[in-house]
């Protein structure tokens, strides 16, 4: 599981089109802030994600940059207009470059 | 009143009795009441979203290893789809086979280990933790009913000694808390009944999915006692006097704790 991070995304099936619609999405990460020390004393490492980016045929429609302050397992809701049906693209990039992706279908009516 | 002495000891005279719960008090056997009603509204809020909840992660990842092939079989090609439907309300339970008392995780590893032949998994791993998630998920609002007779007996007769057995620096036993005080204040946090009913929980505190003996360490190391590991006899025994303690609520896994 640590390979392929859990992935849940809420995209509504079929929507009228213009209507506005909501986007839950929601990654498995654990968000180290690198602030915090282990049982031992030790630095843990920062490791988290830098940027998610929602894009549909590659125009942006929602981006996100990530701090260290983000909890771990972060839950982004957002809202966008749907106008066309299409492939919703989303991304997120840790901060060593490592992608995790996953797709949703939207279907305009 | 001797525990309030202590408590005030250490609490640095915070405990305070709760207006909610003074002259309610009974005991948590009698009255069993789930930690959810311990909890701010908006942690509430987070178990009862089904998508903000983040438990489901593990959940949707244990659905998933349910249906994968590995080793023999996938766990869905001998239980089905619904298969597991109902089972997380029955364990712990006495094994007849394997002459030993199992939990969810226990009885996962038996089935890997004697139907798929794979290594068991350890305890509180990912794969584990996201199987028990899943098997207790399809679970969720159904009331345990446990057996502590037969074989159980001496398991729950041990958990019992457990829960009402002083340890650590500080001395305390898990009934003085959680039978004699629950709803007092310890420190920022109102002191539940100590139910079992939402693990395997996701703890903001962990900030992920652990299981209910990871949380018993949690006590232990709270009450500077020496914790024992994960899957050991003792935590079995104790987690059957607690799932028995806590029957008539329902099953909230996965639940949000703080």
């Amino acid at each position: 599981m640590s390979a392929q991070p859990t992935i849940r995304l809420a995209v509504p099936e079929s929507v009228a089109a213009g209507e506005v619609i909501e986007i839950k999405v929601m990654i498995q990460h654990a968000m180290e802030s690198g602030y915090r020390r282990g049982a031992l004393g030790e630095r843990i490492p920062r490791d988290i994600i830098k940027f998610f980016r929602c894009s549909q045929e590659g125009k942006t429609i929602f981006a996100a940059e990530f701090h260290p302050g983000v909890a771990a397992n972060p839950l982004l809701t957002f809202h966008m207009r749907a106008e066309r049906s299409g492939t919703l693209d989303f991304v997120w990039t840790d901060q060593a470059g490592q992608r995790w992706s996953k797709q949703a279908e939207l279907r305009v009516t | 009143m001797r525990l309030l002495n202590l408590a005030a000891v250490w609490l640095g005279s915070l405990a305070i009795v709760a207006p909610v719960y003074a002259g309610t008090m009974s005991s948590s056997h009698e009255q069993p009441i789930s930690g959810y009603h311990f909890l701010t509204p908006q942690t509430r809020a987070l178990q009862d979203d089904a998508f903000a909840n983040p438990g489901y992660l593990w959940v949707a990842a244990g659905a998933e290893d349910y249906e994968k092939k590995q080793g023999t079989g996938s766990c869905m090609s001998c239980h089905g789809e619904n298969g597991m439907v109902g089972v997380a309300t029955r364990f712990p339970r006495f094994d007849e086979k394997a002459q030993t008392l199992l939990n969810l995780e226990g009885r996962i590893n038996v089935c890997r280990t004697e139907h798929q032949k794979l290594p068991a998994l350890a305890y509180e791993s990912q794969e584990l933790l996201a199987l028990s998630s899943f098997v207790a998920e399809q679970s969720r609002g159904m009331r345990t009913q446990v057996s502590v007779t037969g074989g159980a007996q001496p398991w729950f007769r041990a958990g019992e000694d457990y829960f009402f057995q002083r340890r650590g620096q500080l001395n305390l036993a898990c009934q003085q808390c959680h039978d004699q005080s629950w709803g007092k204040m310890l420190r920022g946090d109102r002191l539940s009944q100590g139910q079992p009913n939402a693990f395997p929980a996701y703890r903001l505190e962990w900030q992920t999915l652990g299981s209910l003996h990871r949380r018993l360490q949690n006590c232990e190391t709270g009450v500077r006692a020496e914790p024992q590991a994960l899957g050991s006899q003792a935590y079995l025994g104790l987690e059957l006097y607690l799932v028995w303690r806590a029957q008539g609520l329902a099953l909230e896994s996965p639940g949000v704790r703080r």
